[in-house]
């Protein structure tokens, strides 16, 4: 392992030459016949630790932390990224890939980082990460994606108020952001000055995790099911009890958002920038709230699945092609034929499920095979438009 | 899992193949849901025996590449680099990238065995082979005019393709096709007869070129210019040998996959009997449009399965380690139906092929012993 994270024969590893001797499968497919952890593309980690975030109870779903170990090549993080991750199921043997926040601070390349995962009773992939997964296991991932990061709206000063709103599991981008804040906000050096690069680094590092202070002004609004589902209770606690410039507002049970408590709170809230994620139903009250302003950034939570249509032939919702930004009615027809009735050309070829030339991603909704009758639900799943056909609404990569 | 299969059993009143072996239409229809049943058992089946096992034929493909290379470092060894390299390449081509590419390994959702992604190591891009065996073969298998795997555009091979005197080179045309099988792959999908007979212009062709120069370019750098030039005052050694390789697997896959469909008593078909057709009818027209190859695992295992070329064409996206297992139930349900189950050992259905190679030079032919029906040729295939 570690003699793949030598800067030379990284850049060796990923040179053309290299390129050219391991085509056409390329130089990935040969390292990991060797160690799974040697990667010159592709990123992978080890689960080097998993920890229980809440505690166990009957009616809400257990969280853990877990702790990756990325490949060399990873490239590090902006806080609020998530990240792929694809996992082999055992017993199946299926590849599933699932999208995470990375709830660790920012990252720099080939640092460890920690994704905080809610197993969903429907989420193949968090039930088995939180539940089944073992330390020293290989998981893939991709590289940190996403636009929902720590950048502030261009003509306000560096130091201004942020305000973050988050519901249940969304929690996670905006922990990143907070921790990245408060590890790298500005740190007070001796005589009052502000400290930089490596002086502030030294300092951090005499302090500990963070250096104690987010610098400015940081209100973080969180709702959650109940006291005993709120995933990092300690640490927010002890970032409420410090002097840090954040304020910490955990709301617990039926209490949901209100634009009056908003305003309480945080009067000029519309003017501030705000990062917002939670569950639709937050989602939807406080863009109501913030109207059309520029200062909201949000991220979704991808709805987990349409309902399934009751009998067949009678098939509810709305079929859309998203890449084609065109959407219809769903009918019992095949996708394939929806698609061209809606003046859509997708590529195709033997139309009875044989030749996998139509197959493309359904990135949500429910499904069936017309050839198996079997139904699926899978999010980010590749099928065959030619021989599936909806079942209530869904979302095509086409 | 439910069993509705009803997209498929529109049945035309009649169909005249099954007419041609004596199947009633209801018959037709049960022996396609026979099928079914099978296609959709295994596919319930489908779970990390079929992963384990693609994963170890990678395995070992990849060791055989790297200790082939490594072999032409050793003058001596030469011979076994030159068997290590070949048997690699007929691994990657045949029962790694031939069947992935078929998409038998897409459920397991791994990019590495995903037909999407997967190229393998000869000079035909993945992406154009696909659409030229996947869809075109497998759709239309055995129609004459439509299948353009029936003589690939250069052989005559069913008396239903109009002889001209340029089929008289019939067998040396086989001859260089078996030797430079993977350029003929490659160049298959420029269809060149068809752009001979009119029917296809060069600018047809225009979209495929950047992809076919690509490739060919990385291939023979690849094995005629970086390995040699990495084996220093080795050059021509290794070169040879990367060449060797390349032929050996020319040959042997040619010699497979001529058995597949070419051996005497495989049927073909008219475009007219093809239209409209049953799920039935397209089950039936794979299984006597195929034959087999008998042999041991290991054998099975060098002909990526293709020694199963019926069970292929009947479920050509179920991992062909299945195939063998099905294989025995096919064969029972073809005797209920008292249809004809095509087989035989190497030997014997390479005969029976070169037969056919050197039959077909000549004008005529055996008409197939059927057809109660008038066959009706439609643009029959002119060089």
């Amino acid at each position: 392992m570690t003699a793949l994270t030598a800067e030379p024969i990284r850049r060796l590893l990923r040179s053309r030459l290299v390129d050219a001797l391991a085509a056409p499968h390329g130089v990935d497919r040969y390292l990991e016949q060797f160690n799974p952890m040697w990667a010159a593309h592709d990123v992978r980690a080890r689960i080097v630790d998993i920890r229980r975030e809440t505690a166990p109870a009957a009616d809400s779903a257990p969280v853990a932390t877990l702790t990756l170990q990325p490949t060399s090549n990873w490239r590090g993080h902006r806080a609020g990224q998530h990240v792929l991750v694809g996992v082999d199921v055992p017993g199946v043997a299926k590849r599933f890939t699932r999208a995470f926040s990375i709830s660790s601070a920012a990252s720099s390349p080939g640092e460890q980082i920690t994704l905080t995962i809610r197993a969903h009773h429907e989420g193949q992939v968090s039930a088995y990460l939180v539940e089944r997964a073992g330390v020293g296991e290989i998981l893939h991932l991709s590289q940190a994606r996403g636009d929902f990061t720590l950048n502030e709206s261009p003509a306000t000063p560096t130091n201004n108020h942020l305000l973050f709103i988050t519901g249940g599991s969304g929690i996670t981008p905006a922990m990143s952001m907070l921790r990245t804040l408060l590890r790298d906000g500005y740190v007070r050096g001796p005589r009052g000055g502000v400290l930089r690069g490596s002086e502030a680094e030294e300092q951090k590092s005499s302090v500990g995790c963070y250096d104690g202070n987010a610098g400015r002004k940081v209100t973080f609004l969180h709702y959650a099911r109940s006291p005993e589902d709120q995933i990092f209770a300690d640490e927010l606690a002890a970032i409420a009890e410090s002097d840090n410039g954040v304020t910490v507002h955990l709301r617990h049970g039926d209490r949901l958002f209100s634009e009056f408590e908003l305003r309480r709170l945080v009067p000029d809230f519309a003017d501030v920038d705000t990062w917002l994620c939670g569950p639709a139903g937050l989602v939807e009250l406080v863009t109501a709230a913030y109207a059309d302003s520029p200062r909201l950034r949000m991220e979704f939570f991808k709805p987990a699945v349409a309902r399934a249509a009751g009998d067949d032939g009678d098939v509810e919702g709305t079929v859309t092609f998203a890449r084609s930004d065109t959407a219809g009615p769903a009918s019992a027809a095949t996708l394939l034929e929806q698609a061209e009735a809606l003046g859509l050309r997708p590529e195709f070829g033997c139309r009875m499920g044989i030749c996998f030339s139509c197959a493309v991603t359904k990135t949500s909704g429910r499904t069936r095979n017309v050839l198996t009758g079997e139904e699926s639900a899978l999010p980010d799943e590749e099928i065959r438009i030619c021989v599936t056909q909806p079942v209530g609404d869904c979302q095509i990569d086409l | 899992m439910s069993t509705d299969t009803t997209a498929t059993t529109t049945d035309t009143p009649r169909s005249r193949i099954a007419a041609r072996v004596g199947m009633t239409p209801e018959q037709l229809e049960a022996f396609g849901n026979e099928m079914d049943a099978i296609r959709q058992r295994i596919i319930a089946d489908l779970g990390e025996e079929d992963a384990t096992y693609i994963r170890n034929v990678v395995k070992a493909q990849r060791r055989f590449e790297v200790a082939g290379r490594a072999l032409f470092y050793l003058p001596p060894a030469w011979p076994l680099a030159v068997a290590a390299l070949s048997i690699s390449k007929i691994l990657d081509n045949m029962e790694i990238g031939h069947n992935v590419m078929h998409g038998q390994y897409d459920w397991m959702g791994d990019p590495g065995l995903s037909s999407r992604m997967f190229d393998w190591d000869t000079v035909c891009p993945g992406e154009q082979w696909k659409y030229s065996h996947n869809y075109i073969h497998h759709t239309f298998t055995n129609i004459v005019g439509k299948d353009r795997d029936v003589g690939y555009g250069i052989l005559r091979m069913d008396p239903d393709q109009k002889w001209h005197p340029y089929y008289l080179g019939n067998p040396v045309y086989a001859l260089l096709l078996m030797l430079f099988f993977e350029w003929g792959v490659a160049l298959h999908d420029l269809e060149v007869e068809n752009i001979v007979a009119g029917r296809r212009t060069l600018a047809d062709n225009k979209p495929l070129y950047p992809g076919l120069v690509r490739k060919i370019r990385r291939q023979t750098v690849k094995d005629y210019v970086l390995f040699p030039a990495l084996t220093g005052p080795l050059f021509p050694l290794t070169l040879a040998g990367n060449a060797t390789a390349n032929l050996i697997r020319n040959v042997w896959a040619f010699n497979i996959i001529f058995c597949g469909h070419f051996p005497a008593g495989v049927a073909s078909f008219s475009v007219q009997e093809t239209e409209d057709e049953s799920r039935g009818q397209w089950y039936l027209r794979q299984l006597l449009g195929s034959a087999n190859i008998t042999g041991g695992r290991l054998f099975h295992l060098m002909s990526g399965n293709l020694s199963h070329q019926i069970e292929h064409h009947l479920f050509p996206d179920l991992p062909a380690r299945r195939y063998p297992q099905v294989a025995a139930e096919v064969r029972e349900v073809c005797e209920r139906y008292g249809l004809q189950y095509n087989t035989g050992p190497l030997h014997r259905q390479l005969l029976s092929v070169a037969k056919k190679i050197c039959r077909f030079a000549l004008p005529g032919g055996d008409a197939a012993p059927e057809p109660p029906a008038p066959r009706v040729t439609e643009e029959p295939l002119a060089a």
